[in-house]
């Protein structure tokens, strides 16, 4: 290295950053935590709503609606699961890659909401575990943010030491 | 065309038919015909009457019957309504004659109605439930049908067997 190519060291301060690595590994999956694009009734509505200008999703850097499981981080059941849609909606969330979270949005997706009948799942818990429930009917966007917010502060109490998809087989049991 | 023109023509084509038309009822022009010679009655009504539209297949599940409804339009003439009815008393395995032939229309009318009342359509080029999965326990819009919750595990064993991708 030549004389002049030395950082003076008054940049030393202002370049270089000291930090752990859990936070700025849970720090970037926070802020870019990609949704599946997959909304099943009107809960999808306000989903979208939220999505948009007005509310603008983006803000927490999740703009990116995935139309592939494959790169999505976040499943949020927006609506209704049907029995005839469960199997799909299964398989979907079995596609998704960990590290994956899921938020039921809605009585419906919380607990089959007003649809006690023989069309309709009973709660999205019974085949997915949910993380987060965000009631309403539907909930606005506000209501959805919240949700979201408590994924995020769930993202940033995980270590990468103790992390289940970081773990061989028989460590996991 | 007026209603008792209607009713003269097909009794004057189908002198053996015992068509009835229901009054009491309804206000809407309506005619209980035989299940056995259905398929002879809406071609007449379609070949000669001018009744090329059928609009709507339903059925009715009462105590002591079936009943399968068309309704029926013209749309070269124009006009209201006119509504078939078919009594089906078999209330264990219902069987009527499609009229999917003379309408292709009702094709998946019919299809729903085998789906959720269980009336099966006999000559029908494809008679598959459309709504629920082939396996489903009952028909759900039949009055004996109990209208339960199921838990996915319950009916996982009914479901066909996805695709392997």
């Amino acid at each position: 290295m030549f004389e002049d190519d030395a950082i003076p060291v008054e940049q030393i301060d202002r370049n270089v950053f000291l930090t752990t690595v859990d936070w700025i590994y849970n720090w970037g999956r926070q802020y870019s935590m990609w949704p599946t694009m997959f909304g099943l009734a009107c809960c999808a509505i306000e989903m979208i709503g939220a999505s948009t200008a007005r509310y603008d999703i983006a803000r927490f850097g999740m703009e990116f609606y995935r139309a592939s499981p494959r790169h999505a981080d976040l499943m949020i059941v927006a609506g209704t699961i049907t029995h005839k849609m469960a199997p799909q909606v299964k398989r979907i969330w079995d596609q998704m890659p960990e590290p994956k979270y899921c938020l039921a949005m809605g009585s419906c997706a919380i607990s089959g909401g007003i649809f006690k009948s023989y069309a309709v799942l009973q709660g999205a818990d019974e085949i997915l575990p949910v993380d987060v429930y965000v009631p309403g009917c539907p909930p606005r966007p506000e209501a959805l943010f919240d949700g979201i917010r408590k994924i995020h502060q769930m993202v940033r109490a995980q270590s990468i030491k103790t992390v289940r998809w970081y773990r061989n087989e028989k460590q996991q049991a | 065309m007026t209603n008792e023109e209607i009713l003269a023509k097909l009794q004057e084509a189908f002198p053996d038919v015992a068509l009835r038309v229901q009054t009491e009822e309804t206000k809407d022009f309506t005619l209980i015909v035989p299940a056995e010679r259905l398929v002879d009655v809406a071609t007449h009504l379609r070949d000669h009457l001018g009744f090329d539209y059928l609009s709507n297949v339903t059925s009715v599940d009462y105590p002591d019957r079936f009943e399968v409804v068309y309704h029926l339009f013209s749309m070269k003439r124009g006009g209201g309504v006119l509504t078939l009815k078919v009594h089906l008393p078999d209330k264990e395995h219902p069987v009527v004659d499609s009229v999917t032939p003379i309408w292709p229309g009702a094709n998946y009318q019919e299809r729903e109605v085998y789906d959720l009342m269980g009336i099966s359509f006999r000559n029908h080029p494809d008679l598959r439930r459309i709504m629920l999965w082939d396996g489903f326990p009952g028909h759900p819009l039949r009055k004996d049908f109990e209208n339960r919750t199921y838990t996915y595990k319950e009916l996982e064993p009914t479901r066909p067997k996805p695709p392997n991708w």
